[in-house]
């Protein structure tokens, strides 16, 4: 998944796709659009050791390691929330530990997403995307081990 | 919708509008809806001048300045506890406590007549309706006398069984603390009964009055409860303040909360005697400021007719009551007979949050989630709802505005 783009590449993508829209009102259209597409997590993934703190939704969010690159999944019990994380697993997904620690995410800004979601909810975006680095950061210290 | 234009009884709720300063405002282009009172209603233009001329005409530390200042700084401070007594009828002055809010109020209780007179196998009643911090207080104080938490169960429609709760109650029940009205779901308890009942068995009562003091009319003299604890901020106050109202001769008996100046009568590093009542619990330089400006929050309130408010946010219950249940998979959480306005509600297959947040995109503020109330949803299968809470500054129109934006979400999200 997103193999020949840079993280920051794919971030100014969805930058890009969301200066087409003129109102709130169809950004949200296309954030519930990218919340329905996202495939569903498998029931055995859903416990709450993997539930992402801090978010007023249910929240899960898996990753997976393979050939020097992290895989995300996740699955949320609120639409918007799923679309969020949609554009968070497009953004990361599929790169190495070190580039996505190093991603500096500033779509979310750059979109709108911070100052339009009050902070609770923000934080809940937040709150995935430091887990999803932390996914990233325990991958990275497992090679430094291995080596 | 013709019934929208209707003018109200009694009060003008256009006129009152004019007072919120806020309310003119627009969120995301739109006039804002405001429907999150239960959470803090906004401030009308007589809180803000009380707040603002404190701090600019007679700032100043209280109670024991000798100079012009000082003087009408605790002057004014002490009339916000006079008018706090009236409004709820105490028999005096020295048994209005303030604190920081309510959540402040029930933990000095539960810390200091809760430590002292709580012991192994003493119990506890609470109900299943409760507000988060009318339960942690309690459960941490239980654990630290080895007490026993029990919890009132509550009905489908959301009202307390009765006959559960005098089950319940037996000599070994010290203290019952119990919501005068359900932020999650508006439900009215009947206290006078839940008091009454209490006292029989020998226990004292908290009444957590919140949701209540800005809709009904309070008489702890005719309740007879021996606490009662609410927040400046939900009745049209500032932040930071609530009241605690106690028994003189309970407030009397119980051990400081907090130890420092004010609260002192005389310090020596040998021993320290405590102030009188109602100083003995406000260690510190309080909250001044905020404490003033309550006064004006209730003589807004005041001024308008308590029964004029609860007319107004009758009908207003009514209407959305009656206007949500016709949208289809909607579903009103909290059917007691009695309610203050409050309308917890939940949509088919559409999580609360996705709600808020796209009504908030049309202007509209609800709150969304479990109310810091989890054992309660939890009563009810649902991870949590969407509220909208109705104050004296609402109109019909704005409910109208509502239920075309739950239609817009539900398409939306369909």
């Amino acid at each position: 998944m997103n193999n020949n783009k840079t993280i920051h590449q794919i971030e100014s993508e969805i930058v890009e796709e969301f200066a087409l829209f003129d109102s709130w009102d169809d950004k949200y259209e296309y954030i519930i659009d990218m919340g329905k597409k996202l495939p569903p997590l498998d029931d055995q993934y859903k416990l709450d050791i993997n539930k992402v703190k801090g978010c007023q939704s249910t929240v899960w969010l898996v990753s997976d390691y393979k050939d020097g690159k992290v895989f995300y999944k996740a699955e949320s019990d609120a639409v918007i929330v799923k679309g969020l994380i949609s554009m968070l697993i497009r953004v990361l997904s599929g790169h190495s530990p070190g580039e996505i620690i190093d991603a500096k995410m500033d779509f979310i800004n750059r979109i709108g997403m911070t100052t339009h979601l009050a902070q609770t909810r923000s934080n809940g975006l937040l709150a995935m995307v430091r887990q999803m680095k932390n996914f990233a950061l325990a991958y990275k210290l497992k090679d430094a081990a291995n080596v | 919708m013709t019934e929208a234009t209707t003018i109200q009884k009694g009060i003008d709720v256009y006129a009152i509008r004019q007072q919120f300063p806020v309310l003119e405002r627009e969120v995301k282009g739109k006039p804002l809806i405001y429907f999150d009172n239960a959470a803090t209603s906004q401030k009308p233009q007589m809180v803000i001048d009380a707040l603002v001329n404190y701090y600019t005409g007679y700032n100043a530390n209280i109670h024991r300045g000798i100079h012009t200042l000082a003087e009408e700084a605790t002057a004014a401070y002490e009339a916000s506890r006079d008018a706090a007594r009236q409004f709820i009828n105490a028999s005096s002055r020295e048994e209005i406590i303030f604190t920081r809010g309510t959540t402040e109020g029930i933990n000095l209780v539960a810390y200091t007549w809760g430590r002292q007179n709580l012991k192994a196998g003493d119990e506890v009643i609470i109900s299943g309706m409760e507000h988060h911090s009318n339960i942690v207080p309690w459960q941490i104080i239980c654990e630290e006398k080895n007490a026993v938490l029990k919890v009132v169960p509550i009905t489908d429609e959301g009202e307390l069984v009765i006959d559960e709760y005098e089950k319940l109650l037996s000599r070994k029940t010290k203290l019952v603390a119990v919501v005068h009205a359900s932020n999650s779901l508006g439900t009215v308890n009947p206290v006078k009964k839940v008091i009454d009942l209490a006292h029989k068995a020998g226990a004292v009562v908290l009444i957590d009055g919140a949701q209540s003091t800005v809709h009904l009319d309070i008489d702890v003299q005719q309740l007879d409860c021996d606490f009662f604890v609410f927040s400046s901020h939900k009745m049209y106050g500032p932040t930071g303040v609530g009241v605690l109202y106690g028994k003189k001769h309970l407030l009397e008996a119980m051990p400081p909360f907090q130890g420092g100046g004010e609260m002192i009568k005389e310090v020596t590093f040998a021993k320290t005697t405590y102030n009188d009542l109602p100083y003995k619990y406000e260690a510190g330089t309080p909250n001044i400021a905020d404490v003033v400006a309550f006064k004006a929050a209730i003589d807004f309130i005041q001024q308008l007719g308590k029964e004029n408010i609860r007319q107004h946010e009758e009908e207003l219950l009514q209407y959305a009551t009656a206007s949500l249940e016709q949208v289809p998979g909607l579903t009103i959480v909290g059917r007691a007979k009695e309610k203050v306005s409050v309308v917890s509600f939940i949509i088919e297959n559409i999580h609360p949050q996705d709600v808020g947040i796209l009504l908030d995109n049309q202007g509209i503020a609800v709150r969304t989630g479990h109310h810091c109330t989890q054992p309660l949803m939890d009563r009810f299968c649902i991870p949590g709802t969407a509220r909208a809470s109705f104050a004296v500054y609402n109109t019909k129109e704005e409910i109208d505005r509502l239920v075309n934006g739950i239609h817009k979400v539900i398409k939306m999200l369909s």
